[in-house]
């Protein structure tokens, strides 16, 4: 069986996020890394290939991005992913949902034909939360998104999944895209004997014309969205902070609700 | 004028607040129409009701057919009618399974997509869209430059503002391929409601963290007195303490409400992203050093055990 696991090289959430001039993310300022919910997909891929020891499991870290994203690869191939792939080009830069899916989407078959394709629920620079079901549209497979549990049996896959009012049981065939939650179980990290034997591991650099892709159809001026402009909340007045003593936190609490008309 | 397509927001046929939200915002950019994929036999009573927020037609695309699968046989169906209407827009709910559907009808139509707008405005060419990003740091306005704009708006985007449609029932049978129908929804355990409001659409939301140590009651009483919803932080959902449909945050849900109660959840940046945006912030919580309370308009530093319990009580004294 083989997997291919999407990563995303996002900004560090906790560092100075912010846009660029052009109003595209700057993904080379600011400190950046796997993106922390893609780290739950390569785990869930890592535990199949555990649990199916008895045949052969491939598992493949895909990321798209610039040069330093070649880290988010690393990291996966640390974790206990087999190869990575990193597909970067000067004229992805800008991309938008459509075109980063349909980069992956070639990628993706110059890899071969995966059985799963597996992702993050959400990247965390743009939780958008729609790549995955743009790979399934793009490579026709069946999508199965948002699981908090996998299971599968031969070419079975069985997920449940919490959808807005009712928690859900999926199956489909592979193959097939999944996506997993931050619910499916924290994400290994690293051993040192990991981290040693990924800088052994194959990694491949892929540009646009090694997949396949015209330049012209993807990048920042053809995009179908465009950013018109990025501005900064300002930062929120200072509250009144009150201590309690004796019960006067209270007492404050419910005058403030009080004067804003919320009793 | 174009007609602009509004995805109806339903749990088997009643229509949820935010749906009434996205009819409003399709009035400023042309014509509302509403597409409900339900039962057939509902079509009527929902029309009545999206009726009375401007909806001008109601497409009703049974869904016997489609609604044992997830997604695609949804974006299929929203391809055949908006290749067959030809719409100035298409507003879909922000909810997972939305812009999933969203997402698959871009790439069908090649259409640029928008998600999680928390406004839509009119502009020279096409709507113009605000999202907050970056955990609520960021503001941007963005717009489709190619193809159908396609958005997903999130609740508490608009006030939903009255006005007499037409809401002519048209039934709109969709040709869904087999390739659709291939992640079958094996079972589907609906959650027990709590009686309370729903998360994502409520004015008041009070939340609890690690910092009740397991204790939930003193969140839900005062949540009770001020009729509000209950959310939680991770800490919370992962310790389980409450189940992950009440987690707000960058993997919970995005609320925007009036008025957002922290208690003892310290404000970690996935957590801000997902209440960030709410119009008054306040905070029970021990540590005065906590990072909620560089965002609140009003925060008490104090056990959220004693302090929460006296306020309910004094709360529901004043509403007599
Ligand atoms: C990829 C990713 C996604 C995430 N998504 C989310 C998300 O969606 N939602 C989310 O919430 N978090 C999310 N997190 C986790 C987040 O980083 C924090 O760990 C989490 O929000 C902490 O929850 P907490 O504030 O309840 O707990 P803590 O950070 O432990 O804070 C507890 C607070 O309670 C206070 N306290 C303790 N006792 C009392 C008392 N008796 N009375 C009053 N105050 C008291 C303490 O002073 C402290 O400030 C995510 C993390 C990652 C990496
Ligand atoms: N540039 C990228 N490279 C690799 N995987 C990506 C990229 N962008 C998105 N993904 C995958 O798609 C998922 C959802 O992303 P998004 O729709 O941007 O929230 C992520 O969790 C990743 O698994």
């Amino acid at each position: 069986m083989n997997i291919v696991v999407c990563v995303k090289y996002v900004p560090d959430a906790t560092a100075d996020r912010h846009f660029e001039e052009d109003n595209t993310v700057d993904r080379v300022g600011v400190d950046g890394l796997l993106s922390e919910l893609d780290e739950y997909a390569v785990e869930q891929a890592l535990q199949l290939k555990e649990k199916r020891a008895d045949e052969e499991v491939t598992v493949t870290a895909l990321c798209v991005g610039p040069e330093k994203a070649v880290d988010a690869v690393r990291k996966a191939l640390q974790m206990g992913a087999d190869s990575g792939v990193h597909v970067v080009d000067d004229a992805i830069a800008g991309s938008d949902y459509a075109a980063t899916s349909l980069v992956l989407a070639k990628a993706i078959e110059k890899v071969g034909k995966p059985d799963l394709v597996m992702c993050g629920m959400a990247s965390t620079d743009a939780s958008g939360s729609v790549v995955p079901a743009m790979l399934a549209e793009r490579l026709g497979l069946p999508q199965v998104t948002l699981a908090s549990v996998v299971e599968t049996q031969g070419d079975q896959v069985r997920i449940k999944r919490d959808n807005e009012g009712s928690t859900e049981v999926i199956g489909a065939t592979m193959p097939l895209v999944l996506s997993v939650t931050d619910q499916s179980g924290e994400a290994r990290y690293p051993s040192f004997k990991g981290i040693m034997a990924a800088k052994k591991k194959p990694l491949e650099t892929l540009s646009l014309a090694d997949i396949g892709v015209d330049a012209g159809q993807v990048g920042l001026s053809v995009a179908w969205t465009q950013v018109e402009d990025t501005t900064a909340r300002p930062p929120r007045t200072a509250g009144e902070i009150v201590k309690d003593e004796d019960g006067s936190g209270a007492v404050a609490l419910t005058e403030f609700l009080a004067s804003k008309k919320f009793i | 004028m174009s007609e602009v397509l509004v995805v109806i927001d339903h749990a088997d046929g009643e229509v949820k607040k935010p749906t009434y939200e996205l009819l409003t915002i399709a009035a400023r950019l042309g014509e509302p129409a509403a597409v409900f994929i339900g039962a057939a036999s509902q079509g009527d009573a929902v029309a009545e009701k999206v009726k009375k927020y401007g909806a001008q037609k109601v497409y009703v695309i049974d869904d016997a057919e489609l609604k044992g699968y997830l997604v695609a046989p949804k974006a299929e169906a929203l391809q055949q009618l908006a290749e067959k209407t030809g719409p100035a827009a298409i507003l879909v709910p922000s909810t997972f399974e939305g812009k999933e559907v969203a997402a698959r009808l871009a790439i069908k139509l090649e259409s640029g997509l928008i998600t999680d707008a928390v406004d839509v405005q009119a502009g020279d060419g096409g709507p113009v869209t605000t999202q907050s990003v970056f955990a609520g740091n960021y503001t941007v306005t963005a717009k489709v430059t190619h193809g159908t704009p396609i958005i997903t708006v999130k609740p508490n985007s608009a006030a939903p503002e009255e006005a007499e449609g037409a809401a002519a029932v048209e039934a709109f049978a969709p040709t869904i391929s087999d390739g659709a129908k291939t992640a079958q929804i094996v079972a589907s355990q609906p959650r027990q409601s709590t009686g309370r409001p729903e998360l994502t659409e409520a004015a008041i939301v009070v939340s609890g963290g690690r910092g009740t140590g397991g204790d939930f009651e003193p969140i839900e009483k005062f949540a009770d007195s001020l009729g509000a919803a209950v959310g939680a932080s991770r800490a919370a959902v992962d310790s389980g303490w409450m189940p992950h449909a009440f987690q707000v945050g960058q993997t919970g849900k995005t609320v925007s409400p009036q008025l957002y109660v922290a208690n003892g959840i310290s404000g970690a940046i996935q957590h801000r992203a997902g209440m960030q945006t709410s119009k008054t912030i306040v905070a029970v919580n021990k540590d005065e050093e906590a990072p909620i309370f560089e965002l609140v308009d009003f925060g008490v530093v104090g056990d959220l055990h004693t302090v929460l319990p006296a306020a309910t009580e004094q709360v529901t004294q004043r509403k007599g």
